[in-house]
């Protein structure tokens, strides 16, 4: 397991080396993305005003309030990512986003999208929202601001993370390994609990 | 007599709910220490760290650590010695539940099941979700609450067994349940389990069995011993901290058990996140009010 500290928007090189099990934080953009978002863009044909390479995407509804103008964070969190699996091909390939931060991790799909273009899925950990709220600097721009609270938002990071790369741009998916290896361990945990 | 004043009520249950969403109990704290310290692979025990960082700072800044603020439910208890209104009761821990999330304020994680509108209160037809219990030997209305998120909560099962399947048939399902539910729970947590009773009390259970202190045993000793047994077997899969690998997959299983009909097994299965959050007040005939977990 390595430990690594990025800048984002990232290159290919920077995600290229990360291999599943790694540990990485980082500084600058995010875009924050969900369901709705992504029904917008793909499903009824809207282009984003913004370019989305080389970025990471995080999976979020986030908690917010508007004073003065402004943008303000309440509470950001994190959600599950398997639903939004459909979208994240072409989020990857159309639009060159380098990494998809969410909980539960994508599928097959995704993870031939990231070998080919260079892409990782980064594992948050679920339920620690005081955390991610505290690395946000700023709400710098919500996109589409009538689906908030599932609009595109651009926020600026520090130190974002712990996040594991839970499935690399080699092949690698720690979910399924992890999920592998529990089902080779069950047989033998039935023998023990005599089931 | 003196009229007991009921907005004490509505007050405890405002600050329950906010009190649960910030503050994690200490035996929850202690036992994702104890989880952590015998944690052997590195990528966890990077979790685990996140974990404590969250925690700190919604104890520095009095913040929710997770943002899905759940389904707000209360256990009341009510001792011999407390003169009650049980209308009064319900109505205010309503209202309490509401203010918390208008006055704090947070997201209402409640919606009405079909049109999904969500009015931003918490609160609704059958919700909270109350349930009224007795004790002989006390004078206090006792309160515990725990907000339920959807992730740990949508990984319920619940199965209706025959005696022929035997205990065994207990175990296998909550182990393949604890399997199948993967990363969605936000392990490593509680893993509550009931059985006995009806179909609807069996899943009572489980969910009684998260809300215990994480590391209380039952006291039946074959109970107990049976909780020991599934929570060694979970810990073996190695599924560990948010399905992402190692050697904690739970911080303790708690199963709780009801008599049930001579031609019936059941069993369910109702998982609480790392988070698992709870408060407690217990309220004195005078009107006096101690917080706890
Ligand atoms: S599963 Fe629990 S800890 Fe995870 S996001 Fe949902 S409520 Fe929070």
């Amino acid at each position: 397991m390595a430990t690594f500290h990025l800048n984002s928007p990232f290159s290919e090189e920077d995600i290229r080396q990360l291999r599943a099990g790694d540990i990485v934080t980082f500084d600058g953009l995010l875009f924050g993305i969900r369901d709705l978002t992504q029904i917008y863009m793909f499903d009824q044909g809207h282009e984003p005003p913004v370019s989305l390479a080389g970025a990471p995407c995080i999976h979020t509804a986030p908690s917010l309030r508007k004073v003065d103008g402004r943008w303000e964070k309440i509470c950001v969190g994190t959600t599950t990512s398997t639903r939004m699996e459909r979208f994240s091909p072409d989020l990857i390939g159309k639009y060159g986003v380098r990494a998809i931060i969410g909980k539960g991790g994508l599928l097959e799909g995704s993870l031939k999208a990231m070998q080919k273009h260079g892409a990782v899925y980064l594992a948050i950990v679920g339920g620690a929202a005081a955390l991610e709220t505290q690395q946000i600097e700023a709400i710098e721009e919500v996109y589409w601001e009538h689906l908030h609270p599932e609009a595109l938002y651009r926020f600026r990071v520090k130190n974002f993370g712990p996040l594991t790369v839970a499935m690399d741009s080699h092949g690698r998916n720690l979910y399924e390994e992890v999920k592998v290896e529990a089902l080779t361990r069950l047989p033998g945990i039935y023998e023990k609990l005599g089931v | 007599m003196r009229q007991f004043d009921y907005s004490i009520v509505e007050e405890a249950a405002k600050q329950l709910y906010i009190r649960a969403l910030c503050d994690l109990p200490p035996d929850v704290r202690q036992a994702l220490r104890k989880a952590q310290a015998r944690e052997t692979n590195p990528t966890a025990k990077a979790v685990f760290e996140a974990m404590f960082k969250a925690i700190d700072i919604a104890d520095r800044e009095k913040t929710l650590i997770c943002q899905d603020t759940g389904l707000p439910i209360y256990k009341v208890k009510i001792g011999s010695g407390f003169a009650w209104d049980g209308f009064a009761i319900k109505s205010r821990l309503h209202e309490g539940a509401k203010r918390a999330t208008q006055e704090f304020p947070f997201r209402s994680s409640s919606t009405h099941p079909l049109t999904r509108v969500n009015p931003q209160t918490s609160v609704g037809p059958g919700l909270p979700v109350i349930y009224f219990d007795f004790a002989g030997d006390t004078d206090t209305l006792d309160i515990l609450m725990a907000p339920k998120g959807s992730g740990s909560e949508n990984m319920s099962r619940m199965q209706m067994f025959y005696p022929a399947h035997g205990i065994k048939a207990l175990k296998k399902f909550v182990l393949d349940t604890v399997v199948e539910s993967g990363a969605n729970p936000c392990p490593p947590g509680v893993i509550g389990v009931g059985i006995g009773g009806t179909a609807d009390l069996v899943m009572k259970l489980a969910k009684d069995a998260i809300m215990r202190p994480v590391g209380s045993r039952n006291p039946d000793p074959q109970v107990a011993a049976m909780e020991e047994e599934l929570e060694e077997a979970i810990n073996a899969t190695g599924r560990g901290p948010m399905g992402l690998g190692g050697d904690v997959s739970t911080l303790g299983v708690h199963i709780e058990t009801a008599y049930t009909h001579i031609t019936q097994n059941p069993v369910a299965v109702n998982t609480q996140c790392w988070p698992a959050r709870r408060s407690r007040a217990v309220i004195s005939p005078d009107g006096a009010v101690a917080y706890g977990y």
